[in-house]
């Protein structure tokens, strides 16, 4: 048993994760993400349980373990209650962890994802909010959705939110005590270290390719190349 | 029909939710693009129901996006939970209510994982007490918002104003329900009706008149995938998923869809408006869209508010197709006004997707 494999097993969603898979492929056949994606869970799940640490090295510096859309759709369906959704959970926070993560092209997209989510928790208290959703990054929005957000002030009144108000209500002001209670716990609990490490394996990168931290979430954020898809 | 097999099983899959006092937390998603709906939650449950709900401005996200997105540790994402169940208590409250299928399945998760594992459970604590110097006691229920608008939808139906019927043919509307997978995929005995029958919303739409369209991939995933949707060059998957659902019920030519999940109601909105764009193509009659709907905004639309007060004029697809069907009235002149009826234009129209 190697070392990354007993890494593993110190993962709670590991443990409840994998416990005997039987390779019947369930898992595989529910999967949306391998419908789509040169993706099969059946295959992970069969690699991290032979615990050769060459394979799950590999594993760790692949895209593979990124197409997951943790749905959770194998943890209802496998006749073993394994969830192979919670070992590729498992299986990305040893890459963010080991480094390996930047290895691989959805690997890297970790840095865009942190800056947008953990960004937005730290600074207004929720994943999302109005104020950095970018409406070129989201041309899916829609005509509606530029309307309402150049005249949010208004329209969130009508809507009946507390945008950016004292108290309770959608989109309230968070207080600043509240956040620092939120940094606190990421402090404690490794969410800090976690996106410290994400930035700078990230900002590292950026300058080994000449681009500037901003640049670089972009190109992260937006480019995809080729090979991903099953009809690529 | 009769009653057998499976479906006898899964009817097993059932829970009973506490009358009253609920403590409510907010969703990020829903906040965000249906902030209407939670405040129409609050007051059909407060107001029309009489039901003591918490609405508490010190909570927060319960990072479950960011959780899913894999840019938090679990043992963050606990500890974030950890000091909403806190809040909870110090307000006094037991019954702790939430907005969101993706918030559901981590309370869920960490719940179960704290009783498999009580180390975990131990060590979160001390975590919240080094970060917050806080305490707390584990809920002794956690349900999702929809769970009490399904436990009173009978009281709806008989204050409600309209019917899911059809007003020219008489019969019921052909609603499509998307439960959202975290809502009883990962813990099936959470949810009504498990994972294979979750009733949910079936049961608010039966009893409102309607009826439930089932077609092939009625339990596929709306596509959202967290990271395959917050980072644009993944999105395709994100679309290929939602396409492949709209392809599948087509044939039955629902009136509208209802949602459970605040993300879902996005991206079945939001996909239908860029396959429009992107091939021409419309699901509903006429170049029009399928309406998609937050449980709140049915729920309200039955019970006789006003569409622009719940929201329905933010949704991409047009919602007056339903309208008209339902025999609904309202303004087409106040459809997009702001607060207090301020002018605050209109929205450019959509290549293809018909909107009004």
């Amino acid at each position: 048993m190697g070392k990354l494999y007993e890494r593993l097993c110190k993962d709670y969603r590991f443990l409840e994760g994998l416990k005997t898979c039987i390779n019947c492929g369930t898992c595989t056949a529910i999967c949306p993400a391998a419908e789509f994606y040169r993706y099969d869970p059946r295959k992970i799940v069969d690699t991290v349980q032979r615990k050769d640490d060459a394979e799950i090295e590999a594993l760790l510096k692949s895209d593979t373990i990124w197409y997951c859309g943790e749905c959770m759709s194998c943890m209802t369906r496998c006749p073993r209650t394994n969830a192979p959704g919670k070992v590729i959970m498992a299986l990305r926070a040893l890459s963010i962890e080991t480094g390996l993560f930047m290895e691989s092209e959805r690997g890297r997209q970790m840095y865009p994802l942190s800056k947008a989510l953990v960004g937005n928790i730290l600074k207004y208290g929720y994943c999302i909010y109005p104020d950095t959703f970018d409406l070129e990054e989201h041309p899916e929005s829609g005509p509606v959705w530029k309307w309402f957000l150049e005249h949010k002030e208004s329209g969130y009144a009508r809507m009946g939110a507390n945008y950016k108000g004292k108290g309770p209500g959608a989109l309230r002001l968070i207080a600043e005590e509240d956040l620092a209670e939120l940094k606190a716990i990421f402090d404690v609990t490794g969410g800090t270290r976690m996106t410290e490490q994400i930035e700078r394996l990230s900002e590292e990168k950026a300058r080994e390719m000449g681009m500037t931290p901003e640049e670089y979430r972009r190109y992260t954020f937006e480019h995809g190349s080729e090979g991903h898809f099953n009809n690529d | 029909m009769i009653h057998q097999g499976k479906k006898v099983i899964w009817s097993d899959y059932q829970k009973e939710i506490p009358d009253d006092h609920w403590f409510y937390a907010r969703s990020c998603i829903r906040q965000n693009f249906f902030p209407a709906s939670e405040k129409y939650f609050l007051k059909i449950t407060k107001e029309l129901l009489g039901k003591a709900i918490c609405d508490n401005e010190h909570h927060t996200t319960c990072g479950g996006i960011a959780y899913h997105s894999d840019t938090i540790p679990q043992e963050t994402a606990m500890t974030i939970i950890a000091r909403q169940f806190a809040i909870m208590t110090e307000a006094g409250y037991e019954n702790l209510v939430v907005s969101c299928i993706t918030s559901f399945g981590n309370y869920n998760e960490t719940i179960e994982t704290w009783r498999e594992f009580p180390e975990l459970e131990a060590k979160i604590r001390e975590n919240l007490w080094k970060a917050c110097r806080r305490e707390f006691k584990i809920p002794k229920y956690v349900a999702h918002a929809s769970d009490l608008i399904y436990r009173f939808r009978n009281e709806i139906a008989e204050k409600a104003r309209y019917n899911l019927i059809d007003r020219h043919t008489g019969q019921p509307l052909k609603i499509v329900e998307h439960i959202g997978c975290h809502y009883s995929k990962m813990f099936p005995h959470k949810g009504f009706g498990g994972a294979e029958y979750p009733c949910v919303l079936s049961g608010m739409v039966e009893s409102w008149g309607g009826q439930i369209i089932d077609y092939p991939e009625r339990r596929h995933c709306c596509g959202y995938g967290f990271r395959q949707y917050h980072v644009k060059a993944n999105r395709g998957y994100s679309l290929s998923n939602t396409y492949k659902k709209f392809e599948s019920m087509e044939p039955y030519h629902p009136d509208a869809i209802i949602t459970n999940c605040p993300g879902c109601p996005y991206f079945l909105d939001r996909w239908q408006y860029v396959i429009s764009e992107q091939t021409g193509k419309t699901y509903g009659q006429n170049g029009y869209g399928i309406p998609v709907l937050t449980y709140e905004e049915l729920a309200g639309l039955v019970l006789g508010y006003d569409p622009w007060d719940l929201g329905l004029q933010i949704h991409q697809v047009a919602v007056e197709p339903l309208l008209d069907k339902i025999g609904i009235e309202y303004d087409p002149e106040a459809k997009y006004l702001g607060v207090n009826k301020e002018d605050i234009l209109r929205p450019e129209l959509p290549t293809n997707l018909k909107c009004h």
